[in-house]
């Protein structure tokens, strides 16, 4: 199937180097300590942070640093048909282990020993890129919950279709089966946190896609930092200093 | 730059599903007019002022590609709405608008009207895509009119009444194809126009004054909601309809669901199918499996004559023998005899444009009016296509291409339009090219982006290339080839030298293409395309450039080349001891002939280094030969003809069969020998991945006239393995000298053609050569003419970490589709050199009528096909006139004719004197005709 038209229009009529609509929100969730919505195009996660507090199940508590949990669930109504889905099943558990660890690499966990942190993320829209956007909402929260971090860390996502590196698979280009390279960046530091592909890609273009992603994430990166810039502003005028 | 978002929905197969997607509409999408002072002009390709921008509409496309093709149609707008409605009806035409609308020399520009912010249409509710598609179709053209505010006249050419109808009310301007071609001014365009539907009416009722031709033809093809269901109750079969090529009125359909061919005799069964065609087959009553074919032959079969030909070189180009003929007459009514059956539908259509020429016929009274004419394929599979034109008096001594439209049940041909005029028919030039267009070869020069890719010339040796430690500098060793004379392309090279322990070290050294041929580049693509080069008889048509082919990659004498070597320590029992492969330098000393090298080798004066070396390999490479022999290797023979060409005219001076010498079989077995090591290595390091080439062993029923033959004459072939049959072979010894290679000619035409194939799709029990008894083969010593070598070539140097895999191995199903292209151009390009053949025979034969010895190699009810031995060719030989009625009995069980009442009596394999001439029973079509002496 042909992905990536003659003069590089992709399906949606985006072009390969072009990121979907981004529209990101805190605080969605009010009983939360911080919380966040993300949305990439048509796939829409919202994430509610509880801590640091105290470690619920005593046997899990780590003397010098924080305890950080992660739980990644996709509502029914997520996907066209409107499958029920176990909870804890194979891929959920593994984006919930996914998205814990990239967290776990930006919280300054040793400042908060003997604590717990606890990250939910709910997909309410599924349409490609929802473990970006999960992560990405994440992090949101987790500045919104005043956190310590070193930095944002952000994802996104990049694949290679038509012999074309592509932006930000959406549901359609990322079930063409060609591979799918998730990267999660801390911008600042310029450093990767994640990187995921389940496909075989050579070197040199694997680089090349890897690349497309970092871009990705920087620009990620920038809209993340204004939201929370104007979400303090207004929290400023709120309180009316 | 995301100008906003709608929604559209959708419902998948079975379950309605609500699918949501995201569509960006645009601010930056250009008109592509050059002169447009509002958008960017980076990609505009779109005309000068006074021209008439053209919007098509997607029937336009789909039925007058042909026009669209030629170069008179220019500064056309294709709109993308367009182009996915002619990607999902027809893969074939949007290909080749694809190559229109990228074509430099073209200017067709792609207008994304459905992504841009004013021409983007949502469908209104209760309304058809079609009209929706068609309402942005006039909205884009509204667009174009709009934005280029009369500087130019903006066209929608469309057939359609309706749509035409409302654009008009719309204020735009809107014409139909044929009022638009007319009022350009050139009537010989008008013949690639495909008369529209509506206009067929009017066709039709100037028929009428026939009224024979009223009636149908042919059944009704059943629709397709019957078909599917019929498919899957069983009660139907679907296959590609396969016509056979050397009678057009019998044809196979390879069906899956009954696991067996399906034959289908007669033009009514084939109902309208074209060869490839994928149809849907009805399956006959069993009582009439018999009688349909008999009728067939009767009726049908007499009108056709069969040529003369080539001999075949395996079965797959020989006529399919219809096996039920053997079958003894009491067996007649069993079920042994294969299913038959008749069309009744067509799922898909293989309809593609053809070589031929116009059935010669007179002028009609009123010159220059429109005048039917019947067109006659070359390709004999092939009905003939009637077609309307109005330059009767120019195409009637013409080669032409024609395309095909549609066959509607009420005609007896289908109708097509012209495309476009060869040459003259019988002319030299012409016919060469309507054998490359037949077999789809691309015989145009490279390209500027193909030739860039060259190194630049001259080429020499660089330092680099000697410092890389990858290459081994053999420049010392004394490295010699032995080629065919005048041959320019030498991709292999030789040396073999004594070693202290008496052993030999034997290297094969062959052109390293792959170090100037590097993946994905133009130069790649395209000789991946090509596959192989064409050898026509008195013309090469290169997969590669000249300077490669000719100078970098050739290994001439006396100057250093970059090689690819195996190579060997062979004990003087001609046993291998160990193999080793590198890149290498190499510089030949001598670029030997055939002759030359077989010269040497039996003067037994000479005594200097190289005969010494020469004669080493020769005894080397008779041991080999006879191991392999002895493993089961079938010696075949065929009898290729050679043509001595005159330089002036290239016309053919004298023609024989092709004399092959020791020398030739000792390169042979060199270049076996090195294929098969390597197919050893690749296979190691990349068992999922190689590129191979199998023999698969013949079938009982391919082997079925060899047998019928033999058992007339009461030898018993035993075919039971390649061993058996290459022993029985052996020992089939006749009264005359020539028996056993008329038998071995025989044999050869029941083999199935070697193919490539990726390892990965296959078992490796399926790896098999039968014809070399190899378990491994591939093809890598002529990497300058075929691209399997070059793909060889780079798996061999992956497997020794010189470089890294290209990424087309890492996907199977694209080295899949790769080995299939070259199974299909290695395929062409046999035909084409046959037909070139075949055509040369012809032309030889014209100034000089020949009598000469033949023999019979089949029984026919009127007579008897015959094999001429020193000219390679094969052709009927009539013993009654046509129309007459035949007074010769056909004894099946002996091979047999004999004239009723009368002694005389022919059989199989009998020599007979026969007298060959070049007739012209119609102007300008000469034929080969055989009659006995």
């Amino acid at each position: 199937m042909e992905y990536v038209k003659l003069s590089g229009f992709r399906l949606d009529g985006r072009r390969p180097t072009e990121m979907r609509h981004i529209h990101a929100e805190v605080g969605a969730v009010a009983n939360a300590d911080g919380s966040a919505s993300f949305e990439m195009g048509n796939t829409k996660v919202i994430a509610a942070v509880y801590g640091p507090k105290e470690v619920e199940n005593k046997g899990q508590q780590i003397g010098n640093k924080a305890l950080v949990r992660c739980e990644y669930s996709m509502a029914n109504f997520s996907t066209g048909d409107r499958a029920r889905r176990p909870k804890g099943d194979r891929r959920s558990t593994e984006l919930s282990l996914v998205i814990r660890q990239t967290m776990e690499a930006c919280i300054l966990t040793h400042l908060m020993p003997r604590s717990q942190i606890d990250i939910y993320v709910q997909v309410l829209q599924a349409d490609g890129g929802t473990r970006s956007a999960c992560i990405n909402a994440a992090t949101l929260a987790l500045a919104d919950a005043g956190i310590p971090m070193c930095d944002l860390v952000t994802s996104c996502a990049a694949g290679y279709l038509n012999s074309t590196p592509l932006l930000d698979l959406n549901y359609l280009e990322d079930s063409a089966g060609g591979p799918d390279v998730t990267v999660g960046l801390l911008s600042k530091l310029d450093k990767v946190t994640l990187l995921q592909m389940d496909a075989k890609l050579p070197l040199d273009i694997f680089e090349n896609v890897m690349q497309l992603a970092i871009e990705g994430c920087k620009a990620i990166a920038n809209l993340i930092r204004q939201v929370l810039l104007e979400n303090t502003k207004k929290l400023e005028y709120l309180r009316g200093t | 730059m995301l100008q906003s978002k709608s929604f559209m929905k959708m419902t998948r197969h079975g379950r309605a599903v609500k699918v949501v997607r995201e569509h960006y509409l645009r601010d930056d999408i250009y008109c592509g007019v050059q002169y447009c002072k509002v958008c960017d002009t980076k990609d505009a390709r779109l005309g000068s002022s006074e021209s008439t921008i053209l919007v098509v509409d997607t029937n336009v496309i789909l039925h007058q590609i042909d026009l669209l093709e030629n170069p008179a149609m220019d500064d056309v707008v294709v709109l993308d709405v367009v182009m996915e409605e002619v990607k999902n009806k027809n893969l074939s035409v949007y290909n080749r608008l694809k190559a229109l609308c990228t074509s430099s020399q073209r200017k067709f520009f792609i207008f994304y009207n459905e992504y841009h912010k004013d021409t983007y249409v949502k469908q209104m509710v209760g309304e058809t895509s079609n009209d929706r598609n068609d309402r942005a179709i006039r909205v884009a053209t509204q667009w174009y009119q709009n934005h280029l505010a009369g500087s130019s006249r903006v066209l929608l050419i469309t057939n359609d009444r309706e749509n035409k109808r409302k654009a008009i009310e719309e204020g735009l301007s809107a014409e139909t194809v044929e009022s638009y071609v007319k009022s350009l001014g050139q009537p010989g365009l008008l013949d690639l126009v495909v008369v529209s539907s509506s206009e067929d009416v009017n066709v039709m009722e100037v028929e009428e004054t026939r009224p024979s031709k009223r009636k149908a033809i042919y059944s009704e093809h059943k629709p397709m909601s019957e078909i599917t269901h019929g498919l899957h109750r069983g009660i139907y079969h679907q296959g590609k309809l396969r016509v056979n090529r050397y009678n057009p009125f019998e044809a196979y359909v390879g069906s899956e669901s009954i696991g067996d061919e399906i034959i289908i005799y007669g033009r009514s069964n084939m109902n309208r199918a074209f060869d490839g065609d994928i149809v849907a087959v009805e399956l006959l009553p069993q009582d009439q499996w018999h009688d349909v074919k008999k009728l067939s032959i009767e009726d049908e079969g007499k009108d056709e004559e069969e040529g003369v030909h080539l001999v075949p070189g395996s079965a797959d180009d020989a006529p399919r023998g219809t096996v039920p003929s053997a079958v003894p007459s009491e067996t007649m009514n069993s079920t042994s005899c294969r299913p038959s059956g008749k069309v009744i539908g067509i799922i898909k259509r293989n309809w593609q444009s053809y070589c031929g020429s116009l059935e010669p016929m007179s002028m009609p009274a009123g010159d220059g009016g429109v005048a039917y004419a019947l067109f006659i394929s070359k390709d004999r599979r092939i009905p003939k296509i009637r077609i309307q034109t109005r330059q009767l008096g120019n195409l009637l001594n013409k080669r032409i291409i024609v395309a095909v439209d549609s066959w509607d049940c009420l005609s007896r041909y289908p109708s097509g339009h012209y495309v476009r005029t060869i040459g003259n028919i019988g002319d030299k030039k012409t016919e060469d090219e309507v054998i490359l267009i037949e077999n789809d070869i691309n015989s145009r020069p490279f390209s500027m982006q193909v030739l860039a890719c060259l190194p630049p010339l001259p080429w020499n040796l660089s330092p680099e290339d000697l410092m890389n430690p990858n290459r081994v500098d053999l420049r010392h060793v004394r490295v010699f080839s032995v080629d065919p004379p005048g041959c320019t392309d030498i991709d292999d090279a030789l040396h073999c030298t004594s070693l202290s322990n008496g052993n030999f070290e034997v290297g094969v050294h062959i052109a390293d293409v792959t170090n100037f041929v590097h993946p994905e580049t133009p130069l790649d693509k395209e000789a991946s395309q090509r596959g192989t080069s064409v050898y026509l008889v008195d013309r090469r048509i290169d997969m590669l450039p000249k300077p490669l082919t000719e100078d970098i990659c050739s290994l001439r004498s006396d100057v250093e080349r970059l090689a690819f070597s195996v190579i060997w320590e062979i004990t003087p029992q001609a046993e291998i001891t160990s193999t080793r492969y590198t890149k290498s330098v190499i510089k030949s000393c001598a670029a030997l002939s055939y002759v030359e090298a077989q010269a040497r080798m039996d003067d037994s004066r000479l005594m200097d280094p190289l005969t010494t070396d020469l004669r080493n390999l020769n005894s080397l490479a008779k041991i080999m030969r006879q191991r392999r022999i002895e493993r089961g290797a079938l010696t075949l023979a065929s009898a290729e003809v050679k043509f001595q060409i005159d330089t002036e005219t290239h016309d053919p001076l004298d023609i024989g069969i092709y004399q092959i010498r020791e020398a030739n079989q000792m390169i042979e077995e060199f270049m076996l020998a090195a294929n098969i090591s390597v197919a050893e290595k690749i296979l190691k390091h990349f068992p999922l991945c190689s590129l191979l080439r199998r023999h698969p062993s013949p079938t009982k029923d391919m082997l079925e006239p060899l047998l019928r033959i033999t058992a007339s004459i009461g030898l018993d072939l035993d075919v039971s393995s390649s061993k058996a049959l290459a022993d029985s072979l052996d020992h089939a010894v006749g009264e005359d000298p020539y028996f056993n290679k008329l038998i071995r000619i025989l044999a050869t035409r029941c083999m199935t053609q070697a193919v490539y194939f990726c390892s990965g799709d296959l078992s490796p029990q399926e790896f098999h050569h039968y014809g070399l008894a190899a378990p491994l083969y591939t093809h890598f010593t002529s990497p300058i003419r075929r691209y399997a070598d070059v793909i060889v070539h780079r798996l061999l140097a992956a497997a020794l970490g010189i470089s890294k895999l290209p990424p087309v191995f890492l996907d199977r199903n694209q080295l899949t589709s790769v080995s299939d292209n070259l199974n299909y151009r290695h395929r062409n390009a046999q035909m084409a050199s046959r037909a070139s053949v075949e055509l040369n025979t012809v032309i030889y034969f014209r100034k000089r009528p020949t009598d000469t010895e033949a023999r019979i190699v089949k029984i026919r009810a009127n007579g008897f096909i015959v094999f001429v031995p020193k000219f390679g060719i094969e052709g009927p030989v009539y013993l009654v006139k046509r129309g007459e009625k035949s007074d010769w009995l056909v004894d099946e069980a002996n091979q047999r004719v004999t004239k009723a009442g009368s002694g005389v009596n022919y059989r199989v394999l009998q020599a007979v004197k026969i007298h060959m001439e070049v007739v012209e029973h119609q102007p300008n079509r000469p034929k080969l005709e055989l009659t006995l002496i």
